[in-house]
C-alpha cells in the first residue's frame, strides 16, 4: 500500500514536471531575425519544482486529505438540527422570500450602474437555468444545446424589430412562443433517445442554430449581428435621453426629473426581476402538477411510467417545450439589454455554463439553481483582479464543489403531502 | 375478458413463445408457471404492449390489442407489475400513487396553473384514492418517505397499490412473491385474493412459489420452452405427468 502510493505520487510529480517545465520554464526569445530558445529565470524554475513537490505530497497523502475533507463539518450549520414542523417552516420561507423580493426591488436605487447591469445578467441566467432545470433536473433529459432556444428568443426580437419595428412587449411572448416551437421540433427526433445519445443530438441542434444564424447573412446579418435593438418601454414611456419611436414619450420629461442614464438600466433590471419571478413561480407550480410529476416519473423509470399509461411522447415534448419557452423569455430580455446580438453570444460554452449552474445548484432544486446562478455569474466578476486566473479559479471551485457536495448547493427537497386518514 | 390465441414471439432465430393460448374470465386468478426461461415474462411483455408479437391475437374485452403501444393498453385497464420492482424511487410514496392516476386527472395546463376549483377537487380525489390504497396495503405511515427507501416487501406492495389506483380491470403480476419471506408471502396471498373479491379485478400471475400458486389460482397454465404444456385447475395440473416431469419434479 505504502510503496504503491509512493510510486503513484512520484509518477504524478514527474508528470507535473514534464507538463509544467516546457510551458513555464522555456521561453522563445527573438534575437535579431532568429528565434532562440532560452531558459527561464530561477524564480520560475523554483516555482515549477515547488509545484511538483506540492503534487507529490498531496498524492502521497491523498486518501488522508480527501478523507478529512469528507468528514469536515457540513457547510450547513443547521444540518444536525431536527427539521422544523412543516407549517412553521413554510411560514418562515414565505417571510424570507418576501423580504428577499422587496430587497431586490429597492436595492438598485442605491448601487452603481455596473452592479445593476450585472444583476440583470444574473437574472437572465436565473431564467435560463430554471428553464433548463425542467429539462435536465426534472425530466432527466440531458440537453447540451439549450443555448439554441436562448438564441431563438433573442433573434426573434432583433429580427422583428429590424423588419417590422416590433416593440419589446410584443416580442416577448412571440420570442418565447417561437423558442417553445423549436423545443417541440427538437423533441420529435429525440423522443427515443436518452442519456449520452440525447446529449449528442441536442449538442448538434445547438450548433445548427448558431451556424444558421451565422450563415443566413441576408436575414440575420451573419457574424455582423443585429444592432439597434430597443430598450423596453413602460406604458409608452422611453427611458433614453431622446424619444426614438414616434408616439412614445420620455420618462424624465413626464415626471420632470433630471435625465439619468441609470433609469434605463434600473427599469430593465426590474423587468428582468419580474420575469424571473414569473418563471420561478410558474415552474414551481408545474412541479406540483401532474405534468411535473410525470416529468420526474419519466426520469426515474421510463418503462414503469409507460406501463401506467403515461405517454412518453407527451411527457418529453412538454418538458422540452416548457424549458425552451423560458429560454426564449431570457433571450428577449438579453437582446434588449445588449442592444446588439451576434451568433458569438450563443456558443456552446453558454450551454455548458447554464448546465453547470443547474448541476451546481442541485438538480431539480429551484432555490439551489437560483443560488448557483448568482454564484456562477458573480464570482468571475469579483475575481476580475486575477483576470488571467479567473477561469482557473472558476474551474477549481467547480471541481472542489463536485468532490465535496456532489448533490449540489441545495439538493431538491421533496414536497410533503398531507394525507387525511380515511375512516 | 382476455383471450390470447396462438401467441408467438420470435427474436431472430429464437422462438421464445410458440402458439401459447390463454383465457381469463372476469374475477378469476390465472397463473402462468414454468421453468426459468420458459417464456412467461415474454408472454407478459406481449400482452402489455412492450413487445409486438410476431404471431397470434390478443383480445381484451373483444378488442384486438396486440401491437398497440404500451401506454394505450394500460389505459384500457390492463396494468402490470415487474419482476424487478420498478418504482419511481426518488419520489415519495404518495407521489408514486399520484403519478399513476394522471390519466384520470385533468391535465389541462391552464386549469392547473390557475388552480381552478375543479382541478383542485380532482387533485383531492386523487389524494384520497392514494390514501385509501396506502391504508389497504399498510403503507399509510410511509406516505412521505422516498419510495426507494422502503423495505423490499413494502416496495412490492406499493407497486401493486400503484397499479390498483389506476382502477384496472386486469392486473398482471410478474413474480410478486420473489424475494419475500414466508410471512410476507402469506400477506400477499390475502391481498391478491382481496383484490379479486373486493374490487372485481382479474389477475394473471407469474410465480415460482408453488404454495402461493396452488392456493390462490383458479386455473393454471404451464409453459415449457415457449410451448404450452398443460392447463387446468390446480389439482389437474398437479396430477399431470408432463408437468411433473418438466417442472414440479418427481418427488
Amino acid at each position: 500500500m505504502a510503496t504503491h502510493s509512493l510510486k503513484h505520487a512520484l509518477f504524478c510529480a514527474v508528470v507535473t514536471l514534464i507538463i509544467a517545465y516546457p510551458i513555464l520554464g522555456l521561453d522563445l526569445e527573438a534575437r535579431g531575425t532568429s528565434v532562440v530558445l532560452a531558459g527561464a529565470d530561477t524564480a520560475t524554475v523554483v516555482s515549477v519544482l515547488a509545484a511538483a513537490l506540492v503534487v507529490f505530497v498531496f498524492q502521497l497523502f491523498r486518501h488522508r486529505i480527501l478523507g478529512s475533507l469528507g468528514t469536515m463539518p457540513s457547510l450547513n450549520p443547521f444540518a444536525n438540527r431536527e427539521p422544523m414542523p412543516q407549517d412553521k417552516r413554510q411560514r418562515l420561507e414565505t417571510i424570507a422570500l418576501v423580504v428577499l423580493v422587496v430587497a431586490a426591488l429597492i436595492w438598485p436605487f442605491f448601487v452603481s450602474r455596473g452592479a445593476v447591469d450585472l444583476a440583470t445578467l444574473v437574472l437572465i441566467y436565473i431564467m435560463l437555468a430554471l428553464g433548463l432545470n425542467v429539462v435536465v433536473g426534472l425530466a432527466g433529459l440531458l440537453d447540451l444545446g439549450y443555448v439554441a432556444f436562448y438564441a431563438v428568443g433573442a433573434y426573434t426580437f432583433a429580427l422583428l424589430h429590424q423588419y417590422f419595428g416590433v416593440s419589446f412587449w410584443v416580442a416577448l411572448p412571440v420570442g418565447a412562443g417561437l423558442a417553445a416551437t423549436f423545443g417541440l421540433l427538437l423533441g420529435f427526433p429525440v423522443l427515443r433517445l436518452r442519456g449520452d445519445y440525447l446529449a449528442i443530438v441536442t449538442l448538434g441542434f445547438g450548433e445548427i442554430i448558431r451556424i444558421l444564424l451565422n450563415n443566413m447573412t441576408w436575414l440575420t446579418g451573419g457574424p455582423n449581428g443585429i444592432g439597434g435593438i430597443p430598450d423596453p418601454t413602460v406604458f409608452g414611456m422611453e427611458f433614453g435621453r431622446r424619444v426614438k419611436e414616434e408616439g412614445n414619450v420620455s420618462f424624465h420629461e413626464i415626471f420632470d426629473v433630471a435625465y439619468s442614464g441609470s433609469h434605463k438600466i434600473i427599469v430593465l433590471y426590474l423587468i428582468a426581476l419580474v420575469l424571473a419571478l414569473f418563471t420561478a413561480l410558474v415552474i414551481r407550480r408545474f412541479t406540483k402538477m401532474p405534468v411535473g410529476r410525470s416529468w420526474e416519473a419519466l426520469r426515474e423509470d421510463e418503462i414503469a411510467a409507460r406501463s401506467l399509461g403515461l405517454s412518453r411522447t407527451a411527457v418529453k415534448l412538454s418538458a422540452f417545450t416548457i424549458g425552451a419557452f423560458f429560454a426564449g423569455f431570457a433571450g428577449t430580455v438579453f437582446a434588449s439589454k445588449q442592444g446588439f446580438i451576434s451568433p458569438e453570444s450563443f456558443v456552446f460554452l453558454e450551454s455548458a455554463i447554464i448546465l453547470a449552474i443547474v448541476v451546481l445548484g442541485g438538480m431539480g432544486s429551484q432555490l439551489g439553481v437560483i443560488l448557483a446562478a448568482v454564484a456562477v455569474i458573480i464570482l468571475p466578476e469579483l475575481a476580475r483582479e486575477f483576470s488571467e486566473y479567473r477561469m482557473l479559479i472558476f474551474g477549481a471551485a467547480m471541481v472542489l464543489m463536485m468532490v465535496w457536495r456532489p448533490q449540489g448547493l441545495l439538493p431538491m427537497r421533496r414536497i410533503h403531502i398531507e394525507i387525511n386518514k380515511q375512516e | 375478458m382476455l383471450e390470447v390465441r396462438n401467441l408467438s414471439m420470435r427474436f431472430g432465430g429464437l422462438l421464445a413463445v410458440d402458439q401459447v393460448s390463454l383465457d381469463v374470465q372476469e374475477r378469476e386468478i390465472v397463473s402462468i408457471i414454468g421453468p426459468n426461461g420458459a417464456g412467461k415474462t415474454t408472454v407478459f411483455n406481449c400482452m402489455s404492449g412492450f413487445y409486438r408479437p410476431t404471431g397470434g391475437t390478443i383480445l381484451f374485452e373483444g378488442r384486438e390489442i396486440q401491437g398497440k403501444p404500451d401506454f394505450r393498453i394500460s389505459r384500457l385497464g390492463l396494468v402490470r407489475t415487474f419482476q424487478h420492482v420498478r418504482l419511481f424511487s426518488k419520489m415519495t410514496v404518495v407521489e408514486n400513487l399520484l403519478v399513476a392516476q394522471h390519466r384520470h386527472l385533468n391535465t389541462n395546463l391552464i386549469a392547473g396553473l390557475l388552480r381552478t376549483p375543479s382541478y383542485r377537487q380532482r387533485e383531492q380525489q386523487a389524494l384520497d384514492r392514494a390514501a385509501y390504497w396506502l391504508d389497504r396495503v399498510g403503507l399509510l405511515d410511509m406516505a412521505n418517505r422516498e419510495a426507494g427507501n422502503l423495505a423490499y416487501g413494502q416496495q412490492r406492495r406499493l407497486e401493486i397499490a400503484r397499479c390498483m389506483v389506476t382502477e384496472p380491470k386486469l392486473l398482471m403480476l410478474d413474480e410478486p412473491a420473489a424475494g419475500l419471506n414466508p410471512a410476507e408471502t402469506r400477506d400477499l396471498n390475502q391481498l391478491i385474493i382481496g383484490l379479486k373479491e373486493d374490487y372485481n379485478v382479474s389477475v394473471v400471475l407469474i410465480e415460482h412459489d408453488m404454495s402461493l400458486v396452488m392456493e390462490i389460482s383458479d386455473r393454471i397454465n404451464v409453459i415449457n420452452q415457449g410451448r404450452p404444456l398443460a392447463s387446468g385447475t390446480p389439482d389437474e395440473v398437479r396430477q399431470n405427468d408432463d408437468v411433473i416431469k418438466a417442472y414440479l419434479g418427481e418427488a
